[in-house]
């Protein structure tokens, strides 16, 4: 047989290459492949080449940076997932390859699994590291709050915060915490709240769900903004036993939303307490302060210092009363020496009393009113006069 | 000294100060009971306000989509 004879049925490459991209990209669309992972290359434009592949047959996947963002996970080596998409053909290498449009873990196991690969990451490149936690604010003004507005879980935070610290204001940047594009959409939020200004204490939360409801929290983006953000922030998604990637980063872990409002704000009762406190020990501290005051000027007035002041005052007291007591004493003496004497010339000038010696017989001559006690001076020109105890007479 | 009202924070850190000070034994009698009467009157400020307080709640709408490009 001569392959060719028939001249006109020769076709290039190229047509040959359109006609199998037609045909291949007609009859494959919307396909869906399930497979593992190899080959994984994020390339620097964004755009994802991997190979999927099982036991027997391998197939190159692209998929381009507007698909892929909306991917939950972080692709790695070895994870089964599902892909659709469509068969697309690329001439210039004559290669066909599925143009992936969307991507999911096949089942819990690979979702699980793709959470401890991104755990690990993150944990080697230290972004869960405890020294790079920072402080909550123990007495907060703003939190901001990033959760679905409509939620029990947000309701739930209200009522605690409420409860606990009514003095501070919440500020919600109300996100879809679950589905498409809810990473996207609580790594925004945070960056909103963390450029605010003024906010203490981020919270970003959810209430319970499955491991798939979670996923959003598991996302490599929540977990770089929250480790970018300068505002520290809390965590509380889901339940207690429920751990996400952004409960590693975050500053603190809350294991409920309702927690995540109660490690974020202080207990009023606390501050209640610790004012009344105050009323109470304080004014024992002055009282005993006012106490300890007394007791050192009791001491003082009771030195020996303060109470040799008194003793020279006292000693010259003594003194004092010592000379007047010997003033006394002298001018007493005198006076009764003085009176004893005054008697005895009193009793002498008693005795030679005019009246007395009249009574007794005496009588007394007198020359112009004047006694006549001396012959000497008796004038017999003169009246005399001569007074006796009864009576007086005249004699001329 | 005559300043500006002060924030709550502020006024539970110096009514600690007071009670650390109160509670020392270096201040002396008119200090004290100066002390005293100022942490007495900022604890019945912080008593007022928080039993005062009603909790605010603001809604922040990020009017600013970024699309993801």
């Amino acid at each position: 047989m001569d392959l060719f004879t028939q001249e006109e049925n020769i076709l290039s490459v190229s047509e040959i290459t359109n006609s199998v991209k037609r045909v291949l990209e007609k009859s494959f669309k919307g396909i869906k492949i399930v497979g593992e992972i190899s080959n994984f290359k994020a390339h620097f434009s964004g755009h994802w080449y991997f190979t999927l592949k099982d036991a027997n047959a391998q197939i190159s996947c692209t998929m381009w940076k507007g698909n892929n963002s909306r991917v939950r996970f972080t692709p790695e080596d070895g994870m089964k997932i599902i892909v659709s998409g469509n068969i697309s053909v690329y001439p210039p290498r004559g290669s066909y390859q599925i143009d992936v449009r969307s991507m999911k873990a096949e089942g819990v196991g690979e979702l699980q699994a793709a959470f401890e690969r991104l755990k690990q990451r993150l944990s080697d490149e230290g972004l869960f590291d405890v020294e790079n936690k920072k402080a909550i604010t123990r007495l907060p003004k703003k939190i901001g709050i990033v959760t679905a507005i409509d939620s029990a879980a947000f309701r739930d935070m209200v009522s605690v915060a409420e409860r606990r610290f009514p003095l501070v204001e919440l500020i919600v940047a109300s996100s879809h915490v679950q589905g498409d594009g809810a990473a996207e959409n609580i790594a925004r939020n945070i960056k909103v709240l963390d450029s605010q200004g003024g906010i203490d204490t981020i919270i970003i939360g959810r209430g319970g769900g499955s491991l798939e409801d979670l996923w959003a929290f598991n996302e490599e983006i929540v977990a770089r903004t929250i480790f970018d953000a300068e505002t520290p922030i809390i965590s509380g998604v889901g339940h207690e036993i429920d751990f996400t990637i952004a409960d590693f980063v975050a500053d603190l872990r809350a294991p409920t939303p309702t927690a995540s409002m109660e490690l974020a704000t202080p207990n009023q009762e606390e501050i209640l307490n610790y004012i009344s406190d105050f009323f109470e020990n304080s004014s024992t501290n002055v009282n005993s302060i006012i106490t300890n005051f007394k007791d050192e000027i009791f001491g003082i007035t009771n030195s020996y210092g303060f109470k040799s002041h008194d003793m020279i005052i006292n000693n010259y007291m003594q003194t004092l009363d010592n000379y007047l007591f010997r003033i006394e004493n002298g001018t007493n003496q005198k006076f009764q020496k003085s009176k004893n004497e005054l008697n005895l010339l009193n009793n002498i000038v008693e005795s030679f009393n005019v009246e007395k010696a009249l009574e007794r017989g005496f009588a007394l001559v007198k020359q112009n009113n004047k006694t006549i006690s001396r012959a000497k001076d008796y004038d017999s020109n003169k009246k005399i006069k001569i007074k006796f105890y009864d009576k007086e007479i005249e004699i001329t | 000294m005559a300043k500006k009202h002060k924030s709550f924070e502020e006024s539970l850190l110096r009514l600690k100060e007071i009670s650390e000070k109160l509670e020392g034994s270096e201040v002396g009698l008119d200090d004290s009971i100066k002390l005293y009467e100022e942490g007495v009157k900022l604890a019945k400020e912080c008593y007022t306000t928080l039993s005062e307080a009603e909790l605010k709640i603001k809604e922040l709408k990020s009017e600013l989509e970024i699309d993801i490009d």
